[in-house]
């Protein structure tokens, strides 16, 4: 018989020995599909990390992939950790994108600076005031924001798409006969794109940094404000929080507005960094926000860790796009990155659980001796 | 049904004590006893849910086993709990052949319209009229108990035994019930009624088995006994007044006054009825009373964790606006709640942060919006010294035992120099050791000037501590007796909900 059980204390080389484990299991196993399908599984894992990380320019693609992640992480994290499953990051992404990408058409001609700043705070703004739609329902209506995030990621979609290639509105390029016909959104001005740093080589998208610095607020916000204190009362003991006379719903909503900031945030490192479009098939078929999920829960909703996760994470997949090929299906890459997840997630349990295999007891089948000569 | 030297021990109680107890086919037999007095877990016994350490059972003379639940099924045991066992989207057919579908008809294929048929017999040959295609979720309590009720019956219960089935029901509804039970043991069935309320027992019981503190005082016939004496058995004579609690009432104006208060509980359903109390600084005021009789409603309506429905509650001598924890604790008020792990404290948190749980808002803990861990760690490193909790600053709070949990409760209470404190069963569930030094802080705080309000169903702990003791039968208050002066008789009676008589009128 197997049973799983809590533990009641967790060793202290225990989270360092299962994610390490664990990574050691998904090469494995991933080197059986790799062999099984035809390709060496050596070489392949080689290539792997080498495009991820090791290559010339692998650092620097690997950060492309990270920042939005980076922040979309956080922005999971932030609510999760008060028990608030905001699962809504991916359209407060969008909606980030729409607001950054907006206020750099609407100030083209202005100072870099001022556009700049405009972008980044638009973006916030624009993703928290989505996310405040969950965050108000959950305080005033008690509806579930697991439903109502994720059904707005795709009422986010549409209306991106709607911006684009369905309307003549403000952020869709109607300048020339071509973007007539083709629809494309507005390119913003070179004026509008986000500074970067570049060390060793190493292009550091200025979004990375404001994610680096998003880190360390949200782990200031929870461990020396007052309200940080507030969401982990709420988020351990929400009868303790009432009893203590918190303010629950207001709590629900201002962090929903965090939450949804840093997404919003990460929506305008979209445009500003890398796109300097508004893009809706691109942002759609990235899935940033829902990758962010996984990256706060592989991260255990650590700011810090969701830094390393993230890169990690973006390291994967910039490895997964250059894996591609006619050798190399689309699908054996999905694969790949499915099961080393898989593997990441499993083992996360084991540091909380553990499995013991017992053998089963004989079962009393008839009354013993003793209580029969006593009954009788 | 016979048992015999039935004992059962738990860590630390024994929670039934070589108890004997028979019921006989064709009568209803009432158990009657306080919270604690062993009922539940005699009834688990009965029912296979627990099995005795010592003890025997027998039903119709043929002594039984019980290994799981599905053993005292098998013998016609059948227990309505006072929280349904039903699916509340399936209809009242549905839940009756639940569990037991395999036998009914074809192996394979229910038929409900059979069942249907036979509810609806069982329905009208024991006066509980049901439909039985309508969904659990659309039926009031008491037709849901009838649905458990008929439950037993379909599957051939002899036995049925019902755990303080009238708790719910309205007046109508328990005549109606009595009427069904009478039925059902004019059948040659046996009912097992398990209650606190004396006119019940006396209403519908042909014998009565009193149980206190895990013994049995002995079946009497309902007939030849009265609900004085049946009181006094329950309650106990033999309460010791060993502690002589001082008295520290101060004369002045009463810090904590409720006039006319009334509160509804989680369901609605009413649950404080025109509530008066008056407690003065330094008075110890002990609410007595059988569980669930509006204790619950009457703690948070005070500390503003529930919304009265009329009524005012003054603090100080100002009103306390309802449903506003906030303003309750700024004017002094402490609160130490039933449920202390899951109210009380927040246990994935360390002790350092449930110390400041109730002051991390203002200064001098708070700071421009941060709060000053540095000076929480100072206060918690003084207030772990001073009230003799086991544990660090950083230790979760989690990991400690029920008495250092109430510690951490009562040093944040106690710390905050509160006007005014709320504890209800400050003390169940801890050792010796741990009542006794939860009882002595709040002897304390009285001493230095709070006024207690002390919520207890532990009838001797109100007597050890009290000044003045008031009882809650059903939301009212039925009385308010000064603790020199308490006749246990009287206490018990109206408990039990019988005549105030004896007892001054509320003030």
């Amino acid at each position: 018989m197997m049973r799983i059980e809590r533990r009641l204390r967790i060793p202290r080389w225990l989270p360092f020995a299962v994610p390490t484990g664990s990574v050691v299991a998904a090469f494995l196993f991933s080197g059986l599909i790799l062999a099984a399908t035809g390709h060496d599984p050596v070489s392949t894992d080689q290539r792997l990390l080498d495009t991820g990380f090791f290559a010339p320019g692998a650092l620097s693609a690997t950060l492309v992939s990270a920042t939005p992640l980076l922040l979309t992480g956080l922005a999971a994290a932030a609510a999760f950790r008060m028990q608030i499953w905001n699962i809504g990051a991916e359209g407060q992404l969008y909606l980030g994108a729409v607001g950054a990408s907006g206020i750099g058409i609407a100030l083209a001609g202005r100072p870099a600076i001022l556009i700049i700043l405009g972008m980044i705070l638009g973006g916030i703004v624009t993703g928290a005031a989505w996310g405040a739609i969950p965050g108000v329902l959950r305080a005033l209506f008690r509806t579930n924001e697991i439903i109502t995030s994720l059904m707005l990621n795709y009422v986010a979609g549409l209306l991106i798409t709607y911006l684009i290639y369905d309307s003549h509105s403000y952020w869709r390029d109607l300048s020339t006969f071509t973007a007539r016909l083709f629809p494309q959104g507005k390119y913003l001005s070179a004026a509008a794109s986000w500074p970067h740093l570049a060390v060793a080589g190493i292009v550091i998208p200025l979004g990375l940094l404001l994610g680096v610095a998003g880190a360390l607020f949200l782990w200031l916000l929870s461990t020396a404000t007052r309200f940080g204190f507030e969401t982990r009362v709420i988020g351990d003991s929400p009868g303790a929080a009432r009893y203590a006379g918190m303010r629950i719903r207001r709590r629900i909503v201002s962090i929903m507005l965090v939450s949804g900031g840093l997404a919003g945030l990460g929506g305008a490192s979209q445009i500003g960094d890398f796109r300097h479009v508004l893009d809706p098939r691109g942002l759609q078929q990235s899935g940033f926000g829902y990758a962010g999920i996984v990256v706060a829960a592989l991260a255990r909703l650590n700011p810090f860790a969701i830094i390393v996760v993230a890169f990690l994470l973006g390291g994967l997949a910039n490895a997964g796009y250059s894996l591609q090929g006619p050798d190399f299906p689309a699908g054996l890459v999905g694969t790949l990155q499915g099961l080393i997840l898989f593997f990441a997630l499993g083992g996360e349990m084991l540091v909380r659980y553990r499995v013991r295999v017992r053998r089963p007891r004989a079962l009393p089948s008839a009354p013993s001796p003793a209580a029969v000569t006593r009954a009788s | 049904m016979t048992l015999r030297g039935i004992t059962k021990r738990f860590p630390e109680i024994v929670a039934n004590d070589h108890i004997d107890f028979e019921a006989r086919s064709g009568e209803i037999h009432a158990l009657l006893g306080e919270n604690g007095a062993g009922k539940s877990t005699l009834s688990n016994i009965i029912t296979g849910l627990y099995r005795p350490d010592e003890g025997e059972i027998a039903v119709l003379g043929r002594p039984v086993q019980f290994h799981a639940p599905r053993d005292a099924l098998e013998a016609g045991i059948f227990m309505v709990h006072q929280h349904f066992r039903l699916v509340a989207s399936f209809t009242v057919a549905e839940n009756i052949m639940l569990g037991h579908h395999q036998t009914v008809a074809q192996p394979l294929l229910l038929d409900p319209r059979a069942i249907e048929r036979d509810v609806l017999a069982l329905s009208e040959r024991y006066h509980m009229p049901v439909n039985p295609r309508a969904r659990i979720w659309q039926l009031s309590v008491g037709e849901q108990q009838r649905v458990e009720i008929l439950k037993a019956l379909h599957r051939g219960a002899r036995i049925l035994i019902l755990d303080e089935p009238t708790a719910l029901l309205t007046p109508q509804e328990t005549e109606g019930l009595f009427a069904t039970l009478r039925v059902m043991a004019g059948e040659g069935r046996t009912v097992i009624f398990i209650t606190h309320k004396l006119e019940e027992v006396m209403a519908v019981s042909e014998r009565v088995t009193i149980l206190r503190r895990g013994r049995s005082l002995g079946t009497l016939q309902t007939g030849a006994t009265s609900p004085r004496e049946l009181a006094r058995l329950m309650v106990g004579r033999d309460v010791v007044f060993t502690v002589q609690a001082e008295e520290h009432a101060v004369a002045g104006p009463p810090v904590l006054e409720l006039q006319h208060v009334y509160a509804d509980s989680d369901l609605g359903t009413p649950a404080l009825h025109d509530v008066d109390l008056r407690l003065r600084a330094g008075e110890i005021v002990g609410v007595a009373g059988v569980a669930g009789n509006g204790q619950r409603e009457l703690a948070e309506t005070i500390t503003g964790a529930r919304r009265r429905t009329t009524g005012t509650v003054m603090l100080a001598g100002r009103p306390l606006r309802s449903g506003d924890p906030r303003q309750a604790i700024r004017l002094g008020l402490a609160h130490v709640p039933e449920d202390r792990m899951g109210t009380g404290v927040a246990p994935g948190l360390t002790i350092a942060e449930n110390l400041i749980l109730k002051s991390y808002q203002r200064p001098p803990m708070s700071w421009l919006g941060l709060v000053r861990w540095g000076l929480a760690r100072t206060r918690a490193s003084e207030l772990i010294s001073r009230f003799a909790i086991a544990g660090s600053p950083q230790t979760p709070t989690r990991l400690l035992s029920g008495g250092n949990v109430q510690k951490v409760l009562l040093a944040r209470e106690l710390s905050s120099s509160p006007r005014v404190l709320v504890a209800a069963s400050p003390t169940r569930g801890l050792d010796v050791a741990a009542t006794e030094a939860v009882r002595e802080m709040i002897r304390q705080a009285a001493a230095a000037g709070v006024a207690v309000l002390l919520i207890s169903e532990d009838l001797e702990e109100i007597l050890a501590l009290a000044d003045r003791i008031a009882v809650l039968y059903e939301g009212r208050i039925m009385g308010v007796v000064e603790r020199r002066q308490a006749n246990i008789d009287d206490i018990g009676l109206m408990m039990a909900g019988a005549a105030t008589q004896g007892a001054e009128p509320a003030p």
